[in-house]
Parts: structure tokens; C-alpha cells; sequence
């Protein structure tokens, strides 16, 4: 590898090269290069020599200094000193904090045994792997979960597209090369699909929205699914309107198309798949005829799209967090990757490809440490008899155990990077209360005093953000690609913040030393690298290693973990059927059913509530609950807005930027309305995340969060099958404009 | 020393506001002001098929083509981050020729700086 440069300066400006991997969040990890001087962020600015993002940014990095240097940054430990939510705090030194958890987590330990004690998190990317060893080496629980549930966001996926393909598969956009776009083994994609995703908002999951802008320019078609016409709408070839929730029934539909007009790849499909036959007798009934009347899709646009992707070659499809986000989640995914699976688009140029095994078991996983819990221990991880293919407790099962004390009471809850009164958590009123009455110690890790933080902490510690802290870009989550490995460095510090890894370590230390045996975090950071093959320093040295990239790997034996030819997969073919769900007597192929609340699964209560909601589509700029204290970005986005479209707006008398009610039989909340013409009129979108950094933190205020949080119209419980996915996206409500007494 | 311009690809510019905050960083411009700000038109049905939905950033009389920046052979703040890649710095001849192969395009000369 060649060496880079990562540090130096320029005037009187110090120059570090790094990436913001994370807090703020980011999925992504762009190349940055930060202007700094006597402790102060001057600007960040995009490297123009990281081939991720190849000196772009989008608005999340252009305000962080910002975020670093906010007067609300937490700079201090805090305790608790008034009753919970009373907002009043006294500043501790990291002795006494780490004293007062440790004292608790003993006394927890011994009262109600290690179990007792949860870790949660939320998407923050280098958080995971070090909440797991936390929670399994330091606490000695099995039970890591995030109040997500049915862990609806690319956790599905990765286990389904594991089982399926042994990787999870990605839109090829040359993102495997330094060279990108000129490298001459890669191919442009004749034909994209963007489904359920607005990408260039969303830059998620280590995939930026501009590389589709680069593959559109050099000529890709694109086809767009998706309930609202966003910008990418407009730019598509075919537009496929469907109704929330539906994905797998469009899916079925365009492989009933692809197969009974035999435009699937033969070849493939006879040489490397498993399943096919099955496949092919459960899309006969997904007819043009009957996925228009579940989806809204137009027959003859359905058809048009099945053709022009399976007639396209290569062809590549990019996916959001929605295809997860609905009950029927798995399902949704499982058909969409029979798509690339019959047309031969895996691991071809242009077509969707795998991460290859270079980028996975190099460093520590988010079962970091799981290796220290005792066997019967680990058998009492919430939700791990019930349902086995999730591999962390299962969310809605925790509301149970904190609630009911069932299967066994949780006591003790470790926030490292998660809000979840304001963001993932369905019915945070009920999350609200159970905590209020049932949790007995809290500690809170973040930035900011967040809503979650002010209801329930007893201890709050800051963190330091992505430019105060020295850590590594990667982490593997499952078989995904996360992009290349690389350091993020150490700019500044702000107060007494400390590092994810930092804290980790000491109270590590404290805790179980056996399992923490390095002197500091240079010395973890070279044990996580180990199986890399090199340590911080020459990572910092050498900049972005690309590994050699290869297509069609299952052609040469390097897909295998046994050298063999295939797949990693139970038959070592691409599975159009899961193995591991059919041996749990679940449905192994994909199939289709309603929203537990639609139009069509609860007609009486659909008179009642005729509107189709969906929630969490991406802003500009806004990280799920963060950035609600930045002025630039809420000069972007003064209040959350519901997109309505213009004529139903006017059936209920609603004008643009009105406070509207939007409500249904689980609960209410308020946002304006943005009326929008590429909104579908049976629809509405609602944003996700909201609070209020300026309104009073204190009970019964919480920062105005509950006023605005759309969460409280979704209700825990309603997971899949496999205990996967949710719907987070497909519910129903009505809307009402709110008076001025409201 | 020739007159300089900002010239925009609207075909592909999807309104992130990376020119607008990657400006306000550069200048140090508080909330309320732009050095550039986007003009969104659309989403307008043209027909079953077609819609018309594009955004363009105009420079405002804030706008100085970064001068400071590009002395030091930087390209302008919002040139550099732009994410879709649609934005070009140059002079005005160089554009020009460039706007004759294009559409969908548009180019700004702001007052501000005239030679750099």
C-alpha cells in the first residue's frame, strides 16, 4: 500500500485527514479533511483523494463543526440529583461516575443476576462492537438490543441475503476500485432500479446517493419504486407508484413477468441457484392483473419495468430500509434478491455484487466478547428460543420483560448512541412509563442532553464526537459491505468528553480486567485490526487499502470459506428459498400479505382512518433525532412535515404549513403540513425524530417531543414471522387540521 | 485575467443544499444569509410519463466565486462539494464553449468579483 498523508499544515491551520465514524451519525464514513486551530474546528472539507466520496460532502459534514463546538454539548459527566425527568443534574468527575455504575451494575448482578442488565443502541456505526463487548465481557449479559422492532433496518437483510447469497449483494457502482468509475473491469449498469429509497437524501449503509447521479450520466435507465414521486421519480425511466407495504407483491409480480416470458438467465439459474422450480410455482398466482389491484401499480408499467431490468444487461438494484420496514419485511427482501437471482445479475459488473471476505473477519464484530458469556447464559437472551435467526434481543419482547417482568426482569439499561423516545422506539409513551416505573439505573452516552437522556438517566456521560476521537472506519456488523477500512484520527478535544472506546475501556477495566487487557485505546485498536494484518499507526500511515476486487467469485472457489465453488450458503447455490426458515416450519419462499392495519386488512377501521401512513422517510441533512440544535440545519427544517398531497389537503381543508393532527387508534401527534404533488393522494409521509433542543427538557416537556413524535400512531408487537421487520412504514391514520386551542 | 463564471448542470443537481451550506461554512455566513441558495421547480406532471422537477442554485450578491479560495487554487467551496458533480468554475470563455454541447444548463456570472 502507499503511504498518505494524514496530517499537516497549511498556514496557520493544522490539516487531518479522517472520517466521521460517528456521533453525529453518518452511515457513510467519508473522506474528510478538517481545518483546525488551537483546539477549534475552522472547516471540514471533503477529500478530494477518498475514492468513497471523492471530495463531496453532504450537509451532515458541512455543519460539523458546528455540532463539535454547540454550547449544548455535554462536556461533563452528570448525575442525577432531583426525582427522574426533573431535568436537574450535578457535574461528577469520571471517578465517581465509573464508581456509581459499577456499584450499580454489582448490586444488579448480584439482586437480579447479569441478565437483568440490557445494552441499547441506536445506528450509530462504531458504537455496536463496542456496547456488545461492554455488555457481554463487562456486564455479563446476553442481552445487547436496540428499541427497534423487530430490528427493522438492514439487520434483515444482511441474515436474509446471508442465508440466501452467504453476502448481502450491492448495486455495483465502481465502489470496489480506487479508480471508480474509470476502472476498466467494471461496467455501468444498463438499467437501475432505486427502490423504496431516495438515496441521494438517505446516503445509508456505507452507499453514497451520487454514484447512481455518475451511472445516470453514463447512460443507465432508471426505474423508480417508491409510494411518493421524489426527485429520482422525475428522473425515471418507469415510475412504479405502489401503495406502502406492497414491495413484495410488485416483486412477485415483475418475476411472474421475468419467468412465465422466460427472460431469466438460463444459464445461472441451471449452474449456481437452488429453488428455482418453487420459486416459479408460488410467482404463477402474482399475475400483472392481481399485483395492480394489491399495489396500485398500473399492469402495463409493471410488465415494462419486469422487462426493461430483465432485458438490461447488466442491471443493478438499489434498496432502502423500507423493504424491511413493514411486517411482511422479510418476505419483501427475499423477493427482491430473486430478482438479481433469475436474471444472473449477482456478482457481475454492473449487476449486484458481493463484498469479498478481505473486507469481513478482519475486526471485531458486534458479537464482540460474546465469547465470555457462560453457554447457559446465553441461552437466556431475550427472544433466543422463540426466535433464533435474530441475533440480539428482540425489542418488542424487551418492552415485555421491562413492563411484566417477563421472562425475567430488566433492570438496567446502557443508552450508547440511541434516543429512543424520539426516534426508533414504537409507542414511546408505553416505553416512557415502563421505565419511569420499572428501570432501576440508567446511564445515558451521548452528545447532547437528548429527550431520552432527560427522562430517564442517572448518570449521562459525553461523549466525544467523530473529530475527538481515534478510532477505525469498518465495522462488521454481518456479511456487508461497509467500505474500506480506514483510521479515523483524533483532531480536538472538547471538555471532559471521552470516546466510545475510551469509556469502554475504563470501566472495562473496572469491571472484568481479564477481558480488557490493553493499557489504552492504540493498544484495542490494534487488537481489533489483528486479523488485518496491521496496526493503527500504519493504517493511519497508509491511508484507504483497497483490497483487489474480483467478480464472479463463485465461479473461482472464493466465495467459500472451503475454497469450493458457489455460495456460502447451506447448498452452496444462491437460494430463491430459505433453508433455515422452511427448518423452523416458516414459509421458505417469498410471499405476500396486508399490513396488519390497511385499507384491506381493517376495512371498519379504515372508515374511520382512510389515509395509508408512512413514517421515517429521509430530510435533507437530518441524522434521525440529531441536528435539531443546529441552526443550519433548522433554518433547512424549522418544524417536521407531514407530505400531503395538494387535493386531499383540500378535503380537509388543510393549507401548506398548517399544524395538522395526524392520528389513528394507537395515538396522535402534530406536524405541518407540506402539501406535495408527487405524494400519492391515499397517502401521507410523516417525519421521524422529532424533538425540540430549545423548548424546556424538564417533565412534563421533554424538549416538546412527544407532541410531534409520529411513533406514537405505531404500535410494538407487531414483528414478522422470524421476528424480523415491522411495520414502520405501512399504517393507516386520519388528519385534521390542529385549532389554536390544541 | 478574464471573467469568471459559475455554470450549472441542472439536468442532474438533486437539491441537497451541499452548495448552500458548504458556502455559509466558507464565509462564515449566519443564519439568514446565503452565498448561494436553490430554486426548486416541480414536481410539475407533464404528461402519464414525465414529470418536470429541477432545482438550481443561484449565487446571491453574497456570492464572491470564492475568491480568497481559489487564489489559492481551490475551486470555489461549492464547486468542490457539490455531490452530484454538477457545478463548474471557469472563465467565461471555457464555459461558454461548454454551454454550446449542453442542456439543461444555465450560467451565472455574479457581480462580485469580476477578475480573479
Amino acid at each position: 500500500m502507499e503511504s498518505m498523508k494524514w496530517r499537516w499544515q497549511e498556514g496557520d491551520m493544522t490539516v487531518t485527514r479522517t472520517t466521521p465514524w460517528t456521533g453525529p451519525g453518518c452511515h457513510n464514513g467519508c473522506g474528510l479533511l478538517v481545518y483546525s486551530k488551537d483546539n477549534q474546528i475552522i472547516k471540514v472539507e471533503g477529500d478530494p483523494e477518498t475514492p468513497f466520496n471523492q471530495g463531496r460532502l453532504c450537509p451532515r459534514c458541512l455543519v460539523l463543526r458546528k455540532v463539535v463546538h454547540h454550547p449544548d454539548r455535554l462536556t461533563h459527566p452528570l448525575k442525577r440529583v432531583g426525582k427522574r425527568g426533573e431535568g436537574k443534574w450535578e457535574q461528577i468527575s469520571w471517578d465517581e461516575a465509573y464508581d456509581t455504575i459499577v456499584d450499580n451494575v454489582r448490586k444488579i448482578q448480584q439482586e437480579y443476576g447479569p441478565e437483568a442488565i440490557s445494552v441499547w443502541h441506536g445506528t450509530g456505526r462504531n458504537v455496536w462492537h463496542l456496547g456488545a463487548k461492554i455488555c457481554y465481557s463487562g456486564f455479563g449479559s446476553p442481552n445487547v438490543t436496540s428499541l427497534l422492532s423487530g430490528l427493522a433496518c438492514y439487520g434483515p437483510k444482511i441474515v436474509q441475503n446471508t442465508m440466501t447469497a452467504g453476502f448481502l449483494p450491492l448495486p455495483d457502482c465502481s465502489q470496489m476500485f480506487a479508480d471508480r468509475y474509470y476502472n476498466p473491469n467494471w461496467k455501468n449498469p444498463e438499467c437501475l432500479i432505486i427502490w423504496g429509497n431516495n438515496p441521494f437524501v438517505a446516503h445509508a449503509d456505507s452507499v453514497r446517493g451520487d454514484w447512481f447521479i455518475e451511472c445516470l450520466k453514463r447512460g443507465s435507465k432508471l426505474i423508480v419504486i417508491d409510494p411518493m414521486l421524489t426527485w429520482a421519480g422525475s428522473r425515471a425511466d418507469i415510475f412504479l407508484q405502489l401503495r406502502p407495504g406492497t414491495d413484495a407483491a410488485v416483486a412477485l409480480g415483475m418475476l411472474h413477468v421475468i419467468i412465465g416470458e422466460e427472460l431469466y438467465d438460463k444459464e445461472f439459474v441451471e449452474k449456481w441457484t437452488e429453488g428455482f422450480d418453487r420459486l416459479k410455482e408460488r410467482v404463477k398466482e402474482f399475475t400483472p392483473e392481481r399485483v395492480e389491484e394489491i399495489s396500485w401499480v398500473p399492469k402495463e408499467k409493471l410488465i415494462a419495468a419486469a422487462r426493461l431490468y430483465a432485458t438490461s444487461n447488466p442491471a443493478a438494484i438499489q434498496w432502502g430500509v423500507t423493504v424491511e420496514q413493514h411486517k411482511n419485511g422479510m418476505s419483501n427482501i427475499l423477493a427482491i434478491q430473486a430478482l438479481w437471482g433469475v436474471t444472473g445479475n449477482v456478482d457481475v459488473p454492473g449487476g449486484n455484487i458481493l463484498s469479498q471476505p478481505e473486507y469481513f473477519y478482519r475486526v471485531p464484530r458486534f458479537t464482540w466478547g460474546w465469547e465470555d458469556i457462560p453457554k447457559e447464559m446465553r441461552q437466556k437472551r431475550i427472544g433466543a428460543k422463540e426466535y433464533p435467526l435474530v441475533t440480539i434481543a428482540l425489542c418488542d419482547l424487551v418492552y415485555d420483560a421491562i413492563e411484566y417482568g417477563k421472562p425475567y426482569p430488566l433492570k438496567m439499561a446502557w443508552l450508547q448512541g440511541t434516543n429512543p423516545i424520539a426516534t426508533i422506539a414504537m409507542d414511546p409513551r408505553r416505553l416512557h412509563r415502563i421505565m419511569q416505573e420499572n428501570m432501576d439505573f440508567v446511564v445515558v452516552l451521548d452528545l447532547f442532553m437528548t429527550p431520552s437522556a432527560m427522562a430517564w438517566a442517572d448518570i449521562v456521560l459525553p461523549v466525544a464526537s467523530a473529530l475527538e476521537r481515534d478510532s477505525i472506519r469498518t465495522e462488521n456488523y454481518g456479511n456487508a459491505w461497509w467500505g474500506p477500512i480506514r483510521a479515523v484520527n483524533k483532531v480536538i478535544e472538547v471538555g471532559e468528553c471521552k470516546s466510545d472506546e475510551q469509556i469502554i475501556l475504563d470501566l472495562g477495566k473496572r469491571l472484568n480486567p481479564k477481558a480488557f487487557p490493553w493499557e489504552n485505546v492504540d493498544e484495542m485498536l490494534d487488537f481489533e485490526l489483528e486479523r488485518a494484518g496491521i496496526t493503527i499507526a500504519e493504517l493511519r500511515d497508509q491511508g484507504i487499502p483497497y483490497y483487489p476486487f474480483e467478480y464472479k467469485k463463485y465461479e473461482k472457489g472464493k466465495l467459500r470459506r472451503d475454497g469450493q465453488l458457489g455460495f456460502e450458503t447451506v447448498t452452496g447455490k444462491f437460494m430463491f428459498y430459505v433453508k433455515q426458515m422452511e427448518d423452523l416450519g416458516l414459509d421458505p419462499l417469498p410471499f405476500w400479505e396486508e399490513p396488519p392495519q390497511s385499507p384491506v386488512s381493517t376495512p371498519e377501521l379504515f372508515k374511520e382512518y382512510p389515509l395509508v401512513l408512512t413514517t421515517g422517510a429521509r430530510r435533507w441533512g437530518l441524522f434521525h433525532s440529531e441536528h435539531r440544535q443546529i441552526p443550519e440545519m433548522r433554518e433547512l427544517h424549522p418544524d417536521p412535515e407531514v407530505i400531503i398531497h395538494p387535493d386531499t389537503a383540500c378535503e380537509y381543508g388543510i393549507r401548506d404549513g398548517d399544524w395538522v393532527w395526524i392520528e389513528n387508534n394507537y395515538g396522535k401527534c402534530r406536524q405541518r403540513a407540506k402539501l406535495y404533488l408527487g405524494q400519492h393522494p391515499k397517502v401521507v409521509n410523516a417525519a421521524h425524530g422529532w424533538w425540540y433542543p430549545e423548548k424546556p427538557g424538564p417533565e412534563p416537556s421533554l424538549f416538546g417531543v412527544l407532541d410531534v413524535n409520529i411513533n406514537q400512531l405505531l404500535k410494538p408487537g407487531e414483528f414478522g414471522p422470524t421476528g424480523f421487520c415491522a411495520p414502520y412504514k405501512s399504517n393507516i391514520c386520519k388528519i385534521y387540521k390542529a385549532t389554536e386551542v390544541d | 485575467m478574464s471573467k469568471h463564471g459559475l455554470l450549472i448542470e441542472y439536468e442532474y443537481c438533486f437539491g441537497c443544499h451541499a452548495c448552500e451550506l458548504s458556502c455559509k461554512q466558507e464565509h462564515d455566513l449566519p443564519i439568514g444569509k446565503w452565498g448561494i441558495k436553490l430554486a426548486e421547480s416541480g414536481p410539475m406532471q407533464i404528461d402519464e410519463d414525465r414529470w418536470s422537477y429541477n432545482n438550481v442554485p443561484i449565487p446571491t450578491d453574497l456570492c464572491d466565486l470564492c475568491q480568497e479560495r481559489v487564489k489559492r487554487g481551490k475551486q470555489p467551496a461549492c464547486v468542490s462539494h457539490c455531490q452530484a458533480g454538477v457545478m463548474k468554475f471557469g472563465t467565461l470563455d471555457e464555459l461558454i464553449k461548454y454551454m454550446e454541447i449542453k442542456t439543461k444548463a444555465v450560467l451565472f456570472v455574479p457581480r462580485a468579483p469580476v477578475n480573479i
